[in-house]
């Protein structure tokens, strides 16, 4: 029993060490400018998806729904893109939650994100009971995407609506002020 | 005098743009009475609910050509009109996106779309984009179902609970909700929701 808990214990730590050196890594191409084709995406059901929508560390989220078949959605990407690359020093983080199809994971989400280079993290969200899950992210969510979140510990707004760079810089930094000074 | 008009002048904008902003998010909620419509089928002709002299109520179903959950149940719509409309409750589809935005969802796009999937029940034009707003919908698809004897919203939101993944669902909404109504039962469960497209208008 002990030795169970002892070899759980030691997987968990190896994971999360593996963790950060991935982040440190992608936090360094995004400031290089360099990229590395991925070849899988990781997929998060609503509980794992969960609790990176309520970080309460000092970090700013911007949380974007989205798909790949999304027209308005592929419209507004390189401006969150470009949030990442402009506030990656700024304790900033965009989190790119794609809604595509099971079926469309291999042929056309994972192909896209390589093509356009993303330096965004990208998760792919996978769980049925939308009614459910909707509702809790936000209780006034229709459904439609894009839909945003931009949060941090002291203050959370929903946006169900596209951006255009100007208006979603303008919102973020409604987030940054308190912490500036 | 001049105070007056000046005043009365801030009073109009600003009740009209109050009720703009509330209007954004307005619509249609279940127990409300709806307005009939006429919209243009893919037949060319014009159909209201009141045409529907053995309807006991509709399905009605805001969906479109072009969005890959409104495809992703297609067969899920049409299924719901074979199975309910010969009990009183026909599916009535409805085309909210304009095609200037959109190019892909004209009315002769909705022609073939229609013949290549067999559509058995009126999928219609909402030409200028004047009933969607009414109803409140956001997002393809966006169900509304609405009693014909009182014409009140009985349900709105999703078909079922896995858009995506047909093979993965386990309650199915608007069957329940019709099922509940034919047997004059309460409605469990009368507002869902579910991942759409978002509506597509020109500005």
């Amino acid at each position: 029993m002990l030795k169970k808990v002892f070899f759980i214990f030691l997987l968990v730590a190896i994971f999360s060490t593996c963790k950060k050196e991935v982040i440190k890594e992608s936090k360094k191409e995004i400031l290089t400018g360099s990229f590395t084709e991925i070849t899988s995406v990781k997929t998060v059901n609503y509980n794992q998806l969960k609790p990176l929508l309520e970080k309460k560390d000092d970090k700013t989220y911007i949380i974007n729904f989205w798909a790949t078949w999304c027209a308005p959605c592929v419209k507004e990407l390189p401006y969150f893109e470009r949030i990442t690359k402009e506030y990656a020093d700024k304790n900033v983080e965009v989190l790119l939650v794609s809604l595509d199809f099971p079926k469309q994971v291999d042929k056309k989400l994972i192909p896209f994100i390589n093509k356009r280079k993303l330096k965004s993290e990208v998760i792919y969200f996978n769980d049925i009971n939308e009614d459910v899950w909707i509702k809790d992210i936000e209780e006034s969510w229709s459904g439609a995407i894009p839909a945003t979140i931009i949060y941090n510990k002291s203050k959370r707004k929903f946006y169900e609506q596209s951006f255009d760079y100007q208006t979603l810089e303008n919102e973020l930094k409604t987030f940054l002020k308190p912490f500036k000074s | 005098m001049k105070k007056i008009k000046i005043i009365l002048v801030m009073a109009i904008v600003s009740i009209a743009t109050l009720s703009f902003t509330t209007s954004t998010k307005k619509g249609y909620k279940v127990g409300d009475k709806i307005e009939d419509f006429s919209l243009k089928n893919i037949d060319d002709k014009m159909v209201s609910l009141s045409d529907f002299n053995d309807a006991k109520g509709f399905i009605i179903v805001f969906t479109c050509n072009t969005c890959p959950y409104s495809v992703a149940n297609e067969d899920r719509i049409n299924v719901l009109d074979a199975k309910y409309k010969a009990q009183g409750f026909p599916v009535i589809a409805i085309n909210p996106n304009d095609p200037a935005a959109v190019p892909e969802d004209s009315f002769g796009d909705m022609k073939v779309r229609a013949s290549e999937k067999e559509f058995t029940f009126p999928y219609l034009f909402d030409d200028g984009q004047k009933v969607y707003p009414k109803f409140g919908a956001t997002k393809t698809p966006h169900v509304y179902i609405v009693s014909k004897k009182t014409m009140e919203v009985e349900y709105i939101g999703a078909i079922d609970n896995s858009s995506r993944n047909p093979d993965k669902v386990t309650e199915k909404y608007v069957e329940n909700a019709v099922d509940a109504l034919l047997a004059g039962n309460k409605i469990e469960k009368t507002e869902t929701r579910a991942i759409g497209c978002s509506i597509k208008v020109a500005r």
